[in-house]
């Protein structure tokens, strides 16, 4: 009974969220961009055809740098938004918890990037009729990805609580995700490397979302990884939940 | 019931909310009054669980804000200030949306968005988003969704600002009609509407209760309460304030307005005596003069309001 109201909370939630997302033309905008950006960058500046090889790494690998822009821009919304307006002085005195609505808020959004993910379809179909590629890596590829999207989500999400306006919780999601993603980029580790102990270098690496996408684009599925995205989502929302509570105060 | 305990709040140094405390039956209309920046949205917002408490608490129909939010605020049917509701989404769409919330499913959905579109008068824009009706339907939209669960207790803040009179009219009549199994909680700076529509009215100034009674009472208070205005037509400032005198039970007599034309005076009388009306209205018509009207003041809600939070 007790689970069945809450998703029944977070169902009425994320179905509203969906319909704010398709119902304006930014979702048309932000896909069409994304694929874009995401066709361009695997295209023209990893050569994809010039490789030669049949797999998806020259398009995974620009995946954690386009959602840095791109999340944080889906994300600015979700509270900003209802901070300006209002609305949420009606959503937070629904009979129903914050959690369920951040719960909600966050699925939909997450569903609208998984979404945009998925019409990245034809990279497969492609690689597929030029050659035969191992399936694995590209399963693990775009579950990494969709699990990334998710950890860029509840950073931007987090950041939207803090202000009511969306730009200040753009720029600050962007600067907090750059930070996540060169915390394992080897340029910035082979700085930290001349001077740092080996085990800081080892912390501030493994918090990185590069680190832990890396292995899955090569087709390991290692439950680390996963739970290491899981626990930065969870992480994330649960602060989300705390500025709220703070907001109101 | 409604019970409100010694609710506070402060931001930083300043105190908004001073540990007020009232208790509200079904059947009561309670009207919330005050200037603004008395404090009366923070203490809706407390009293519905939107911003918590710094000390105090509110309990509605036995479940503590504070410690079953979720149980609470089932029972509560909330209007917050300014009416926000999605601008994007059909006044449909939202309904529909509150009614999931609330728990209502399949058929009974169906028939509570319907039902409550028509209390509301929402016909006919029913498919429309939200940004683009008048402000007086978006109100109208929000007490929608304030009354689509038919709640005990129904906490409304300014539910009639933004409204042309007829429609103030119509929301004041449905506020009436519902009151008789809910206990409601309306804070306006209308005193028209405290007359019009409220059992009980509380005063609060500087977030603290400063007055709370029948609006009667209240009127009372008032200290032109039971004074007699005459309106004369031509006379004798001199010879008036001299028949008046004579009359017996008369404290004081305040000439307010002595041109050519009319002689305008408010005459007090010692206690709150309707029989001195009637004994000036006979000096007057022995002495000949001519009274154009006559009546006993009731005391005015405004004077009252004003004498109590200014001072």
């Amino acid at each position: 009974m007790k689970t069945d109201e809450i998703i029944n909370h977070v169902s009425a939630i994320f179905k509203r969220e969906i319909k704010a997302y398709f119902g304006s033309p930014v979702a048309y905008v932000f896909i069409a961009i994304f694929l874009l950006l995401i066709g361009f960058f695997t295209f023209n500046i990893s050569h994809f055809f010039e490789m030669g090889q049949a797999d998806l790494r020259a398009f995974f690998e620009w995946h954690p740098w386009l959602y840095m822009f791109l999340v944080p821009a889906v994300a600015m919304r979700l509270w900003a938004e209802e901070l300006r307006m209002g609305t949420i002085e009606l959503v937070l005195t629904f009979p129903i918890t914050p959690g369920e609505v951040i719960f909600g808020k966050f699925l939909a959004a997450w569903a609208f990037i998984g979404v945009a993910l998925a019409l990245t379809f034809p990279m497969v179909i492609t690689v597929m009729y030029l050659g035969e590629p191992d399936l694995g890596p590209i399963v693990s590829g775009y579950i990494g990805s969709f699990l990334m999207a998710g950890a860029f989500l509840s950073v931007g999400s987090m950041t939207s609580a803090l202000t009511r306006s969306q730009v200040i919780s753009f720029i600050l999601s962007l600067f907090i995700c750059l930070f996540f993603i060169l915390a394992g980029f080897p340029p910035v580790t082979a700085i930290l490397a001349d001077w740092a102990p080996r085990w800081l270098i080892d912390i501030v690496s493994n918090l990185s979302f590069l680190s832990h996408f890396v292995s899955m684009q090569r087709g390991v599925l290692d439950l680390r990884d996963i739970l290491y995205f899981c626990s930065v989502i969870c992480f994330m929302l649960f602060a989300n939940g705390i500025i709220l509570q703070q907001r109101r105060a | 019931m409604i019970e409100v305990k010694n609710l506070s709040k402060s931001f930083g140094p300043k105190q908004a909310v001073n540990r007020i405390s009232f208790r509200v039956q079904k059947g009561e209309i309670l009207g919330f009054l005050g200037p603004n920046g008395a404090g009366k949205s923070t203490s809706m917002r407390m009293i519905t669980g939107f911003i918590p408490p710094s000390d105090g608490t509110a309990v509605i129909g036995g479940h503590d804000i504070l410690t079953a939010p979720v149980d609470a605020r089932r029972k509560i049917g909330y209007l917050p200030e300014n009416a926000p509701v999605y601008p994007d989404m059909t006044v449909y769409g939202y309904l529909d949306f509150c009614a999931q919330i609330r728990g209502f499913a399949g058929s009974e959905r169906l028939q509570r968005v319907k039902e409550t579109i028509e209390r509301c008068f929402l016909t006919g824009v029913e498919h429309q988003t939200v940004n683009t009706l008048s402000k007086g339907f978006k109100q109208r939209v929000c007490f929608a969704q304030s009354i689509l669960h038919d709640p005990e207790y129904l906490i409304l803040d300014e539910p009639t600002d933004g409204l042309d009179p007829n429609q103030k009219h119509e929301v004041r009549l449905m506020i009436r009609k519902m009151s008789a199994e809910k206990a409601i909680i309306l804070s306006t700076h209308i005193l028209d509407e405290v007359d019009a529509v409220c059992t009980r009215a509380i005063i609060i100034a500087n977030g603290s209760i400063v007055a709370d009674d029948t609006p009667e009472k209240l009127r009372a208070r008032s200290s032109v309460h039971g004074a007699v205005s005459v309106t004369l037509g031509a006379a004798a400032a001199d010879a008036f304030t001299a028949c008046a005198r004579a009359v017996p039970g008369i404290r004081q007599i305040e000439l307010l307005e002595t041109s050519g034309e009319a002689l305008k005076a408010r005459v007090f009388p010692e206690d709150a005596d309707p029989l001195v009306a009637e004994r000036l209205v006979t000096a007057l018509a022995a002495a000949d003069f001519e009274v154009k009207s006559l009546f006993v003041e009731q005391g005015r809600l405004d004077d009252v309001f004003r004498a109590i939070t200014t001072s």
